[in-house]
C-alpha cells in the first residue's frame, strides 16, 4: 500500500508518522474485513459454477431459465417491483411536496409516521395482514397485489427520507408560485415543475424500493405468494447449485441498482457542489 | 372574515394529506391494530390474557431469550468491528479511493440480508462449501461447526450488522473536528486524555444509539434465519411463522399476535433509544 503523504498538510503528516503502529492495525482490520465480506460472495460464484465430478461449467446458469417456475416467479418479482415503485411515487411525491409547501409544521409528524414501519417487524406485519384482510376482496388479498400494497409501506422510511431530502434542496415554494402565477394548474406544476426538479430523488426512491422488493422473502413467504426469493428457498431444498445461482442473480440485480444510485448520487452532489 | 378564510384554507390543506393518511391507516394501521387486539382475544373474540401468558411461558419464553442473546451479541460485535473499520477508514486521506469503496460497499452490504446471504454462507462454510473444502484439504475439519446453530447465525448476521454500523457511526466520527484534538494537544493533553475526556464522551451517545439500532435490526430479522435453518432455530420471528402456518395447539391461533406484540415492544423500545441518542448527537454534529 502506498502511503500518500500530503506535504502541504504538515501537521497531519506528523500525526500520521506518529501513528505508524496504528496504521498497520488499521490495514489489518480492513484486510480481515475484506476477506470476511468477499469470501461468501466468491464462494457463491464458485458454488453456482460447479459441474459434475469436481468440474466447473456454466450448466447451472444456462439451465436456470429452464427450471420449472423460475421465469414465472422472476416475472412476478419484476412486476411487484414496478407496481411498488408506481404506487410509491403516485402516493408520496404529491404528499411530500404538499407537506413542504403548505404544511411545513407537520414535517416532523409525517416523518414519524413514515418511520413507523421500522418498528413493526415484517413477520408481525404479515401476521396482521393475514388476520385483518382475511375477508378482503380476493383479487387483492389472494394475489400479489396485496404484496405490492404492503411493500409500499415497508419502503416508506427510505422513500420518504429520500424525497424529503430532495425537496429540501430545491427552492420549491418559488418554483411552484412561479408556475401557478403563470396560470398552470396544480397537476401541471406537479408534473412539469416539481417532478423534473426532483429527478435524482425520485430515481433514488424508485431504486431503493425496487431493490427491497426484489429480495423480499418474509411477507411473500408467509402470505403464501410465489416470488423469486420464495422460489429460490424452495429450490434450495432440492438443488443447492440452482438456488445459489438464483440468489446470485437477485444479488446482482440489486447491487447494480444500488451502485447506479450511488453513481447518480455522486454526480448530483458534484454538480450541486460546483454550482454552490 | 379573513380569519375564517385562513382557517378554511388550513382545513383544505389538511385534506391534501388524506390519501397518504388513509393508505398508511389501512395497510399499516389496520394490520398492527389487528395484532395488538388479537393478542388479547381468544378464538371466539372474547377478551383474555391467556395468549400473553402462553407467550411468556416455555417454549416461547426461550425463543425470546435466544432472540435477545443473538441480537445483543451481534449488536455488540457488529458495533465494535464496525467502529474499528470506521476508525481505520477515517485515518485515510479524505476523498480517497478507500473511503469511496468502504462507503459504497457498506451501503450495498447493509441491504444484503435474507435469502442470498443465507445461500452465500452455505456456499462458503456449509458441508459442501468452498472454505470447508479448502480447510478439509489442509487437514482441518470444520464440518462440526453448524451454520444452523447459535454461532452460525451470529456469524451470518454480522454480515449485515457490521456495514450498518459503519454507515451509522461514520458521520459521527467524521464530525469530530480535528481542531478539537489540536486544541486539546495545545493545552497539553495526551492522545489518551483527548479520547477519554473529549472524543469518547462525544462518541458515546451515537455508539450507544447504533448499538440499539443494530439490536432492533437483528431482532426483527426473519428471512436470513428462515432460509438458513429451515426454521429449526428457536427465534421469535421463526416461532411466529410456525404459529401462522398452523403448527400450534387448538385454541392458540392468537398466540402469534401475542408474540408479535412482544416483538413490537422490544423493537420499539430499542429504536426509541436510538432516536433519543441520535437527537443528542445532532446537537453537535454539524
Amino acid at each position: 500500500m502506498t502511503a500518500v503523504v500530503d506535504l502541504t498538510a504538515a501537521p497531519r503528516a506528523a500525526t500520521r508518522r506518529r501513528l505508524g503502529k496504528g496504521r498497520i492495525a488499521a490495514w489489518l482490520v480492513l484486510i480481515i474485513a475484506a476477506l470476511y465480506f468477499l469470501i461468501p460472495i466468491a464462494a457463491s460464484v464458485e458454488f453456482s459454477l460447479r459441474g459434475v465430478h469436481d468440474t466447473h461449467d456454466l450448466s447451472t446458469w444456462t439451465n436456470l431459465f429452464g427450471q420449472p417456475g423460475f421465469v414465472d416467479n422472476l416475472v412476478t418479482s419484476l412486476e411487484l417491483a414496478a407496481g411498488t415503485v408506481v404506487i410509491t411515487l403516485v402516493l408520496m411525491v404529491p404528499t411530500t411536496a404538499w407537506v413542504h409547501l403548505r404544511l411545513p409544521r407537520l414535517r416532523r409528524l409525517i416523518e414519524s409516521i413514515c418511520v413507523l414501519p421500522l418498528v413493526i417487524p415484517a413477520v408481525v406485519l404479515a401476521n396482521g395482514v393475514l388476520a385483518a384482510f382475511r375477508n378482503g376482496p380476493s383479487w387483492i388479498t389472494g394475489t400479489p397485489v396485496i404484496l405490492a400494497l404492503e411493500y409500499v409501506v415497508l419502503a416508506l422510511p427510505f422513500t420518504y427520507r429520500t424525497l424529503d431530502a430532495g425537496l429540501s434542496s430545491i427552492p420549491l415554494t418559488t418554483l411552484v408560485e412561479a408556475g401557478r402565477n403563470l396560470g398552470a394548474s396544480w397537476l401541471t406544476v406537479l408534473m412539469r415543475v416539481v417532478v423534473p426538479n426532483l429527478r435524482t430523488s425520485i430515481l433514488n426512491a424508485s431504486i431503493l424500493s425496487a431493490a427491497m422488493v426484489l429480495g423480499e422473502f418474509t411477507i411473500a413467504n408467509l402470505l403464501l405468494m410465489n416470488t423469486l426469493p420464495v422460489w429460490t428457498v424452495q429450490a434450495g431444498q432440492q438443488d443447492g447449485e440452482v438456488a445459489t445461482a438464483a440468489s446470485m442473480l437477485i444479488l446482482l440485480v440489486t447491487w447494480v441498482l444500488l451502485l447506479l444510485m450511488s453513481v447518480f448520487g455522486q454526480r448530483g452532489a458534484r454538480r450541486t457542489g460546483r454550482s454552490g | 372574515m379573513a380569519d375564517t378564510k385562513s382557517r378554511n384554507r388550513q382545513r383544505l390543506d389538511l385534506l391534501g394529506l388524506l390519501p397518504f393518511l388513509a393508505y398508511v391507516a389501512v395497510f399499516l394501521g389496520v394490520p398492527t391494530v389487528s395484532v395488538v387486539l388479537g393478542a388479547f382475544q381468544d378464538d371466539a373474540g372474547g377478551w383474555t390474557l391467556s395468549n400473553i401468558s402462553a407467550a411468556a411461558g416455555d417454549p416461547y419464553l426461550h425463543a425470546f431469550v435466544v432472540s435477545t442473546e443473538i441480537s445483543a451479541l451481534t449488536a455488540v460485535i457488529g458495533a465494535v468491528v464496525g467502529l474499528a473499520i470506521a476508525f481505520a477508514v477515517s485515518a485515510s486521506p479524505p476523498g480517497g479511493v478507500l473511503r469511496q469503496v468502504v462507503s459504497t460497499a457498506s451501503g450495498v452490504l447493509a441491504y444484503f440480508a435474507g435469502v442470498p446471504l443465507a445461500f452465500a454462507f452455505i456456499a462458503a462454510i456449509g458441508s459442501q462449501g468452498l472454505v470447508t473444502k479448502w480447510l478439509g484439504a489442509l487437514g482441518l475439519d470444520i464440518s462440526g461447526f453448524s451454520l444452523f446453530g447459535f454461532a452460525g447465525i451470529t456469524l451470518v448476521y454480522l454480515y449485515f450488522q457490521i456495514p450498518l454500523m459503519v454507515l451509522v457511526i461514520f458521520p459521527a466520527l467524521e464530525g469530530l473536528r480535528p481542531q478539537w484534538q489540536e486544541a486539546a494537544s495545545n493545552l497539553g493533553a495526551s492522545r489518551w486524555q483527548y479520547w477519554r475526556l473529549v472524543g469518547g464522551p462525544l462518541l458515546l451517545p451515537p455508539f450507544l444509539g447504533a448499538l440499539m439500532l443494530l439490536f432492533a435490526n437483528a431482532f426483527a430479522a426473519y428471512a436470513t434465519a428462515a432460509a438458513l435453518t429451515n426454521g429449526i432455530i428457536p427465534l421469535v420471528p421463526i416461532q411466529i411463522a410456525a404459529v401462522m402456518s398452523g403448527n400450534v395447539a387448538v385454541g392458540q391461533e392468537n398466540l402469534g399476535n401475542a408474540l408479535g406484540l412482544g416483538m413490537i415492544l422490544i423493537v420499539g423500545i430499542a429504536l426509541a433509544g436510538y432516536a433519543l441518542m441520535q437527537r443528542r448527537t445532532s446537537r453537535w454534529l454539524r
